[in-house]
């Protein structure tokens, strides 16, 4: 297979943590490939050691079957979690010192229309919105028409719908072919976007596949989720797994049916109760433990 | 690479001149220095000592016969202050706001014996009137310079170091704190290019204020550089690229904002006091001199009084130049090498 980018074995250590512990991925040409985590499970790191920012402490990384060159920088675009741009400067001019870093350029109607920033294209960058300016930075990551797209985080604090702006640009520029490789700790961002999504923990990759094989795989059932109220010995006699999460229970269970019989039987108060197919965060609290959002 | 750091240049200047605060602060703050100054010591003959002296209780001055007082009466440079009450007079003394206090109705006077002023007055009070000496005197004729004249290179020269440091220096720290270097260097810049555009763009900011100033100046106060201006532009764009050298290094690693500004301030401040921005350093201690001459604005405000004051060529304030050659390639080389984009 055609990969553009193969991770191999790859570590990084910082004093006391393994933030990459033999972390191995490839990404095929013209998807989108997802690292989902919590905060703190490696995946800027990761991203940030492929991007050239930060050095490997072991680890092989291929660019297009190579080792990473000079032409790495030309020829991928990134798009850094947290970045201030320079001041009293517009949002065009700041668009175009760093497009005239490249060599090869994107054209500016194209960026300017594909991030929707034309309304805002002669203000001072200074004075844009969170999802303006996340936009604005999407475009700079566009600025040479790279044919490896990192977006690290690109929706984190934004409002529902400046992140359904981001996530149709995400989705114009997939349709373009490009390579996407984007770190988020949203599931529904992942399960809307991505192809393949590798899930992170503690450094490590606990789970790869795509959104509806890992679901197919590990989460075939459903989430069952009650107040907390909840004698514990009744939950012992259901033949599932079940979790504390934000002061309610979570049941996951193939068998739907049988749980909510015992609970009615039992004369458990369900008024609040909710049942819903299992998604990327259930899969993740099943492999970890751990809530996705922790 | 030379359009990358156009494009770097063009963008970091603008960011300067379209923050009217620093822009403005950069030039009205040398005019406002030399304007302070200048009415502090605007007159020639500014007075050296102050010399209260008590009212008789009449409200009249009395024609005191006492011929030694009248003869202090006339000297120059000592402003006679008059106070109507000798409790208050006597407390401006114990507060050295007056050198000596004398109450001629009592023929006494009075001074502060630990005021090396207070000294002097009470030896020109001994000596007034005295005409026999053993020393025969000689004048120069001709119009000597002006403080404001010999001042005017320092605060040329203490804009430029400021200018630099802060505009170099204090603003890559806050490019790493912010992240902006961080997003730089995944783009296809190496550090070479991103520094030369953040000097060029310094060295370009710095030149123009200080020409600015420089024809405010000359509007201001008349006078004219008694040497060629290029020679001066040289001395200013030599200087401006030391310290902005040394901006450099202090901002190679840091992403500490608190931290830039403390390192500045060490080294502005002795440069300030010991580099004759203010006043000369003749007949301070050789060690104080030595230490002085170590430090990169000293050549600065050094070689550029030599032409603006004295009409001095290259030629003459060329161990100055080569000085300051040296101390630059030091700095930059220094900061380079250890010079980081991201934060620890």
């Amino acid at each position: 297979m055609d990969y553009i980018l193969e991770v191999k074995n790859l570590y990084k250590y910082y004093p006391g943590v393994k933030a990459v512990d033999d972390v191995s991925f490839a990404i095929p040409r013209g998807i989108c490939f997802g690292l989902l985590g919590p905060n703190g499970a490696g995946k800027t790191t990761t991203i940030e050691v492929i991007e050239g920012i930060q050095k490997p402490d072991n680890g092989t990384i291929l660019y297009k079957g190579k080792p990473r060159d000079q032409h790495f920088k030309q020829e991928v675009g990134i798009q850094l979690q947290h970045t201030e741009l320079q001041q009293y400067l517009t949002v065009k001019e700041i668009l175009l010192t760093f497009r005239n870093l490249y060599a090869r350029r994107a054209s500016l109607d194209e960026l300017v229309s594909l991030c929707y920033l034309e309304e805002i294209l002669d203000r001072d960058n200074r004075k844009i919105s969170g999802g303006q300016k996340q936009r604005l930075l999407l475009a700079i990551a566009l600025a040479n028409d790279p044919e490896l797209l990192f977006l690290d985080e690109p929706t984190t604090g934004l409002d529902p719908q400046a992140r359904r702006h981001v996530w149709d640009i995400v989705q114009s520029i997939k349709k373009k072919g490009k390579t996407i490789i984007l770190t988020t700790h949203y599931m529904e961002e992942a399960q809307t976007l991505c192809d393949i999504v590798a899930i992170m923990d503690r450094g490590k990759i606990i789970a790869m596949d795509s959104p509806i094989n890992l679901l197919n795989e590990h989460c075939r059932g459903v989430t069952i989720t009650l107040p907390s109220t909840v004698d514990e010995n009744i939950l012992r006699q259901m033949n599932c797994e079940w979790y504390t999460v934000n002061h309610t229970i979570e049941i996951h269970t193939e068998q739907p049916h049988d749980c909510l019989r015992l609970l009615i039987d039992n004369n458990v108060d369900i008024t609040g109760m909710v049942v819903r197919s299992q998604n990327l965060e259930d899969l993740f609290l099943k492999l970890t433990g751990t809530q996705l959002r922790a | 690479m030379l359009y990358r750091i156009w494009t770097i240049f063009i963008a970091r200047t603008k960011e300067f001149y379209r923050d009217r605060s620093a822009l403005g602060w950069n030039i009205i703050f040398p005019l406002l220095i030399i304007i302070g100054f200048s009415v502090v010591f605007r007159s020639e003959s500014s007075p050296v000592l102050k010399v209260g002296v008590v009212k008789p209780l009449n409200n009249e001055i009395t024609i005191i016969s006492n011929k030694q007082f009248n003869e202090f009466l006339k000297l120059k440079y000592i402003d006679f202050i008059e106070f109507s009450s000798k409790e208050k007079a006597v407390d401006s003394l114990q507060k050295f706001k007056i050198d000596m206090l004398v109450d001629p109705e009592h023929n006494t006077y009075f001074i502060n014996d630990s005021s090396p002023n207070g000294y002097i007055a009470e030896q020109l009070l001994k000596g007034a009137g005295t005409t026999t000496t053993f020393f025969s005197k000689h004048s120069f004729k001709g119009r000597g310079i002006r403080y404001v004249e010999w001042l005017f290179p320092g605060i040329l020269g203490m804009n430029a170091m400021f200018n630099s440091l802060y505009g170099v220096g204090y603003v890559l720290v806050m490019y790493r704190k912010n992240g902006i270097l961080k997003r730089f260097s995944v783009a296809p810049v190496r550090p070479f290019e991103f520094l030369t555009a953040q000097i060029l763009s310094r060295m370009f900011v710095m030149l123009a204020t200080t020409i600015v100033v420089y024809i405010g100046t000359v509007l201001l106060y008349g006078f004219q550089c008694k040497g060629s201006l290029f020679t001066l532009f040289v001395v200013f764009a030599l200087g401006g690229f030391c310290m902005i050298s040394l901006g450099l290094l202090i901002a190679c690693r840091s992403d500490s904002q608190e931290f830039a500004d403390g390192l500045i301030n060490i080294i502005t401040w002795p440069m300030m006091f010991l580099s004759e921005v203010w006043f000369s350093l003749e007949g301070a201690r050789p060690w104080v001199q030595k230490v002085s001459q170590l430090l990169p604005l000293t050549p600065i405000v050094e070689s550029a009084r030599m032409v603006m004051n004295e009409g001095a060529t290259l030629f003459d304030i060329r161990y100055q130049l080569l000085y300051l050659i040296v101390v630059s390639a030091i700095f930059l080389l220094s900061g380079s090498l250890l010079f980081r984009w991201q934060r620890k």
